[in-house]
């Protein structure tokens, strides 16, 4: 079970006081959007082994959304921050460079 | 109007290495809106009585009290009686900010907890580290109590405090008596 | 025979006897004995049966590695299967019962099958049950339901409570043997926050069984004086009788305390599960010895070396008169020597090695008179129930037998293996260590935390430091790391003692005995004892293909009883790499799991039983409805009233009674549990516009609007009336169980997609007590209370307005999910049974009657109204239901809007609502499906429709339902067919869903 930190009300606790709701960064496509654009930002899901960016929600807390930079493989984590950001900071990229040299960046994993 | 009625009509269990009691009605106002603005805590101080908590800590006296609840929210306490006007005055002083108070005194229900143990009685039911070190009277908490969501903040190192919704009182209070049933003392703090 | 001595036990009172029973035999011990210990001391060495064969079988260990000491412990709501006999605390009137036999421990008919042994080799339940096909329900299947499981399950309910306890620590510290006291003492003496776990009632472990100093004095001494500095200390937590069971991710670990199990009559909990989060973890786990694998090794009174060395010295207890000592090392010497002291008979030690000298412990026994075979060792132990002796053999042959030794014990030692275990549950890695044949913690290889670094250090034996300095020098060292590692400083005062050192020579490995056993001395060599696998299993499962460790495992089923395979694991695992002719380490081990030993199903529910088993959510009028007859039905977690029973009508009476009184008069409705979200801001009418298929920003103040809101994929997912509060506020109302659901999915468009938009939303559902107030009796009712003006003129039909009723401050919404006239009313929920009282006060003579939500459904399928969660199941649209009226054309867009111009979504072909009457009056049964022309290509008749919500009307008198059907709009007066699932079929003809008041006249009044 993990330890999340949560970004807007500064606690450090356990998972059960929080909820994952799958990968972060998407881009919302609607009416408009070409069937092939719908599709891919209603279903199709990045699933890394390595990096990986995930929305979650203190939800037995403060309740606010954030955005969490983990490894799917070790569970290492590399940050929280905030929901309100459409790419994740220059920190926290820092910070996964530092300890993933071979990851080849947010697109690559697409 | 009639007298109003809490939950657990002030429901006790004294059996427990710590007390359990359901106090309230406690007059309770959300209110949300960018704390960094002045007139939001300002306004927050003049309907509580009270000055403004820091990030995740509440100050309380008596009935009164602000608790901060997240970065654009936080919980105006006053008595009872009073919660209408004292909002209706809030909702006066914001009119021209964005901003949200609405009256949830109704909607929650209020418990005290004391004695010795107490600390105890929490470790059992939240992932919270309740050490006297880290958890010190003062700080507000919100987190899960069991199954349900709660908050909880301690007035002296014997007495805590706790909110959770009205309609998990009777669970709240059940598993709070559970927790302190005699013969389970930790030992721990 | 196994008896008490008179020499004292390190762990016994003699001053405390208790008394005790085993299979209804009265038995007598001592406190500190543990079940293992008086019953040897009973002379009881047979305790049970095997899983398979039904092989009588005695104690073999000591402590949690036991795989035979299994039994029923307690009785009624204290009754317990699977209780390890080597980890129970004995108390005054303890029951035990063995297991796994029939009709009796002493005589077992099951026991056949061992002569059947032939017929049950490895896998073969692979094998055995294929054909005749038939054979497996009559024949296979009964055989094995009756053979299978060990203990009896518990027939009454558990009495006992539970709890959990969140712990936060800077050190856990996991083991109270010297290691773990001292890595404990050096990390606490260095000011950190530590825990430290020990299993058992005692601290100290082995090490004061096998003796040696400590800074010159007894182990003993050091274990006081460590544990009296370790309670000194505030910032240390000791816990004895609480297992380490787990360690999981980012520092998570389960310590699992018994409170009670040595004392069933003390009050207080049971269980309690320790849940800690602590920064680093030492496992000071230590060591469990390993059988020899020779033939006959499972006849109760063959043990292990050391476990025979911790009844004669904790417990004053003599397995046997005679003992064999047999052996590949030198720790086992330890054992004869202990029994020599205790007086007691030690005919031989047989060494498999052959060493060059004799030195340390090999010189002290033979000093005491001890005959030594050097290379030899066991070609077959003797007896059935109870070993009666040992044939000898060489060690490097194939068991001609040398010489026969009449004995009543057999201690055995193949060497020691490091517990593992909780260094391997979070992903640490191991190694194999050639010089004590044992895997070791890979410590470059540590399971990693949230920060990416390892947070567990082995130490002592459980690192593979064997002798008492090692183990002390490397506890010490160990928390010596972790306290560096937490950036700490280690404490000036605090060094390793020193221990004494024993001159030892290398150990050998042995996996078989002899070497070149026989393939008849093979299939006697038990390896799993409770799991009955055997050398000559494990060969089988090698020759026929199973390499890898994994697949072996399960088809021999080697390791899988409830020891785990604590002692077989590593035996089976040679003997595999054996079969296979590779080394250990490249067949690799098997997946170590939590816990470590096998903790209660009720310790992980914690405090979550009986009363308190979930939370209900109860309203402010719940303990009137309780009072009154209401009979629940749960909507998520709320309970509300589905009826209210009068006299002794039955539930669908009351419910009759209900829809045709309100219908006729006045009822009352709880209505308490709906939710209800404020929304507020400059955005928050663009918000809901958003939210919402239908516009909500053009509703006018004072006005309300059913909404249906959809998911992103265009799935209908709630409904509710939207009232306009002011300029910049709204009041959205939820079904009962979408409260916090919608609130969730609001703040998360608002917080992760539209954060610029200035938007505050609150859930306000548990502030109000809601009452709805229906039927032509409504207003009346409302007039009498007094106050504001509630007449059509003043607050029509879809009005809300503010006021007073009663002297109750109230908010009123003119909604109807009745078709009737009807207000719902809001009060401040702790007025909210007050209200109730004056409601039903003024509605006396006007015949109020409260209804419950079965009489609520009714009344809205009479008027065509969907129920979300009814007519919708997360893969219907709105334009499925017929409410394209509530979906804006106007708007460029709302959540769902893009998915349902996907092309399925547009499809004529999908199902469509639809009104369903029954030809004969009688009611559809819920969920039954319309069949139509031909079959699909399963040859089942092709469906074209589904009954969603179907009732009794009363209003009509017939039953009506509502259903989804192909095309169904289009067919109005066609009947068709619902096959039933009790064998009738149902006929039924599509109708308008509106079964009453089509104009809405009632509620327009």
């Amino acid at each position: 079970m993990l330890t999340i930190h949560c970004p807007n009300c500064g606690v450090t606790a356990e998972e059960t006081e929080f909820h994952a709701h799958g990968e972060a960064h998407l881009t919302r496509f609607g009416p408009g959007s070409t069937d092939d654009q719908f599709e891919s930002y209603l279903f199709m899901r990045r699933n890394p082994k390595g990096v990986h960016f995930e929305r979650w929600r203190h939800q037995n807390g403060c309740g606010k959304w954030f955005h969490v930079a983990r490894c799917t493989m070790t569970l290492e984590v590399f940050g929280s921050y905030s929901a309100q950001t459409t790419e994740p900071p220059q920190d926290i990229i820092d910070i996964i460079k530092d300890r993933r040299p071979d990851w080849d960046g947010l697109e690559a994993t697409t | 109007m009639s007298e109003p009625v809490t939950a657990l009509k002030g429901g006790t269990n004294t059996a427990g290495f710590a007390s359990v009691t359901e106090i309230g009605p406690i007059g309770m106002i959300t209110l949300r809106g960018r704390l960094s603005e002045k007139a939001i805590t300002k306004s927050a101080v003049a309907a509580s009585g009270v000055t403004m908590p820091e990030q995740r800590m509440c100050n309380t006296q008596g009935e009164h009290g602000i608790a901060w609840m997240s970065p654009d929210e936080l919980l105006v306490m006053c008595p009872y009686a009073e919660v209408h006007d004292r909002l209706a005055d809030l909702q006066e002083k914001l009119a021209k900010h964005h901003a949200l108070a609405v009256n949830v005194s109704d909607a929650r229900a209020v418990f005290q907890v004391k004695g010795e143990g107490v600390r105890e009685v929490l470790a059992k039911l939240a992932p919270v580290d309740m050490h006297p070190d880290q958890f010190t009277p003062g700080m507000f908490r919100r987190t899960r109590l069991a199954q349900v969501p709660a908050a909880f903040w301690m007035t002296d190192d014997t007495t805590v405090h706790i909110i959770c919704f009205r309609s998990v009182a009777q669970y709240v209070f059940e598993v709070l008596c559970v927790a302190a049933q005699p013969g389970s003392e930790v030992d721990h703090f | 025979m196994s008896t008490r001595l008179a020499t004292k036990g390190r762990l016994i009172d003699t001053r405390k006897p208790l008394s005790f029973s085993f299979n209804g035999k009265k038995m007598r011990g001592y406190a500190g004995d543990t079940l293992a210990s008086a019953l040897l001391a009973n002379d009881q060495m047979l305790v049970g049966r095997s899983f398979k064969y039904h092989r009588p079988r005695g104690v073999v260990a000591s402590g949690a590695e036991e795989p035979n000491g299994l039994v029923n412990l307690g009785k009624e709501g204290q009754f317990e299967p699977n209780q390890r006999v080597t980890t129970t605390e004995l108390f005054d009137g303890l029951e035990a019962e063995s297991q796994n036999h029939w009709p009796s421990l002493e005589f077992d008919i099951g026991a056949i099958n061992k002569h059947l042994s032939r017929f049950l080799p490895a896998g073969f339940y692979y094998k055995m049950f294929m054909y005749p096909r038939a054979a497996w329900k009559h024949v296979y299947e009964p055989f094995i339901r009756q053979s299978a499981g060990l203990g009896k399950a518990p027939k009454s309910r558990d009495e006992d409570t539970y709890e959990h306890f969140y712990a936060f620590c800077d050190v856990l510290v996991v083991g109270g043997g010297v290691a773990g006291l001292q890595a404990a003492l050096t990390a606490g003496k260095s000011g950190a926050r530590v825990i430290l776990l020990e299993q058992t009632d005692h601290w100290g472990g082995r090490a004061p069984v096998d003796g040696g100093t400590i800074d010159g004095g007894p182990v003993d001494k050091f274990v006081d004086e460590t544990l009296a500095a370790l309670k000194s200390m505030d910032n240390v937590q000791l816990r004895n009788r609480t297992m380490g069971a787990g360690v999981y991710d980012h520092g998570y670990a389960l310590g699992y305390e018994r409170l009670t199990d040595h004392a069933p009559k003390a009050g207080g909990p049971r269980h309690r599960l320790w849940r800690i989060r602590a920064a680093q973890i030492i496992t000071a786990t230590g060591a469990i010895e390993r059988p020899l694998s020779f033939a006959g090794n499972d006849i109760p009174g063959v043990m292990l070396a050391s476990a025979v060395r911790d009844y004669v010295v904790n417990y004053g207890v003599s397995v046997g008169d005679r003992t064999v000592v047999v052996t590949n090392n030198d720790n086992a010497y330890l054992t004869a020597i202990s029994l020599k002291h205790a007086g007691l008979d030690v005919p031989v030690i047989l060494d498999a090695r052959v060493l060059p000298d004799d030195r340390g412990l090999v010189a002290q026994a033979k000093a005491l008179g001890i005959r030594v075979l050097m290379g030899h060792g066991i070609a077959s132990v003797k007896g059935g129930k109870r070993v009666t002796g040992v044939q000898i053999c060489s060690q490097a042959g194939e068991g001609a037998v040398l010489e026969e030794v009449a004995c009543d014990a057999v201690a055995m030692s193949g060497g020691w293996s490091p517990v593992v275990h909780l260094w391997s549950h979070c992903g640490g890695k191991l190694r194999w260590d050639t010089s004590h044949a044992c895997f070791l913690p890979d410590v470059d290889n540590p399971p990693k935390g949230a920060d990416g670094m390892g947070f567990v250090t082995p130490a002592g034996a459980a690192s593979g430091m064997f002798a008492l300095d090692d183990v002390l020098h490397d506890a010490h060292s160990a928390a010596e790391g972790v306290i560096t590692s937490l950036g700490m400083r280690l404490a000036k005062n605090v060094s390793s003692p020193i221990a004494d050192r024993r001159e030892e020579s290398p150990l050998a490995p042995v996996w078989l005995m002899p070497h070149g056993a026989s393939a008849k001395l093979r299939e006697k060599t038990w390896l799993d004892y409770q799991n009955d696998v055997k050398v000559s299993d494990v060969r089988l499962a090698a020759q026929e293909g199973f390499v890898s460790v994994e697949h072996a495992k399960r088809y021999t089923t080697l390791g899988m009883a409830t020891d785990q395979g604590k002692l077989s694991n590593i035996n089976g695992l040679a003997t595999l790499a054996g079969a296979l002719d590779a080394d250990i380490p490249t067949v690799g081990t098997t997946t170590f799991r939590p816990p470590y030993h096998p903790i209660s199903l009720a310790s992980i529910a914690g405090e979550a039983k009986d009363h308190v088993f979930q939370p209900i959510r109860r309203t402010p009028i719940h303990d009137w409805h309780e009072a009154n007859g209401a009979i629940f039905e749960p909507v998520g977690q709320w309970r509300r009233p589905y009826a209210f029973k009068r006299g002794l009508e039955s539930t669908h009476d009351a419910v009759m009674r209900e829809v045709k009184n309100t219908r006729e008069k006045l009822g009352l409705l709880d209505a308490s549990t709906l939710g209800k979200i404020i929304v507020k801001g400059p955005d928050a009418g663009k918000f809901l516009d958003m939210m919402y298929t239908n516009v909500m920003s053009t509703l006018k103040v004072g006005k309300c609007r059913y909404g249906l809101m959809c998911s992103e994929n265009g799935f209908l997912i709630d409904d509710g009336v939207v009232a306009r509060i002011d300029e910049d506020t709204w009041l959205c109302h939820t079904t009962t169980g979408g409260a916090e659901r919608i609130h969730a999915h609001m703040e998360e468009w608002l917080q992760t997609e539209w954060w610029d938009w200035n938007v505050y939303v609150a859930n306000v559902t548990e502030q109000y007590a809601q009452v709805a107030v229906v039927g032509p009796n409504a207003r009346t009712a409302l007039e009498r209370l007094g106050g504001m003006d509630v007449s059509k003129e003043a607050l029509g039909f879809m009005d809300w307005a503010d006021g007073e009723l009663g002297g109750f401050k109230v908010r009123v919404y003119r909604i109807s999910f009745s078709g009737e006239l009807s207000y719902e009313v809001a009060v401040d929920a702790s007025h909210g049974q007050a209200f109730w009282d004056a409601l039903l006060a003024v509605g006396a003579d006007l015949g109020v009657m409260p209804y419950g939500t079965e009489c609520l459904h009714i009344m809205r399928a009479e008027k065509g109204f969907i129920m979300i969660g009814d007519e919708t199941d997360g893969t219907v649209i709105p334009q499925d239901l017929g409410l394209n009226w509530a979906i804006s054309k106007k708007k460029d867009d709302y959540l769902g809007k893009r998915a349902q111009e996907r092309s399925h979504m547009t499809d004529p072909n999908r199902w469509k609502l639809v009104g369903l009457e029954t030809v004969d009056g009688s009611t559809l049964p819920d969920g039954a499906y319309a069949v139509g022309e031909g079959t699909n290509e399963n040859g089942q008749k092709n469906m074209i429709g589904r009954v969603t919500s179907t009732y009794h009307s009363p209003t009509l008198g017939k039953g009506i339902a509502m259903g989804l059907v192909l095309h169904g709009p289009d067919r109005m007066g066609e009947v068709l067919s619902f096959p039933g699932t009790d064998g009738k079929t149902y006929e039924a003809k599509i109708v308008d869903p509106v079964f009453c008041d089509k104009e809405g006249e009632k509620q327009n009044v």
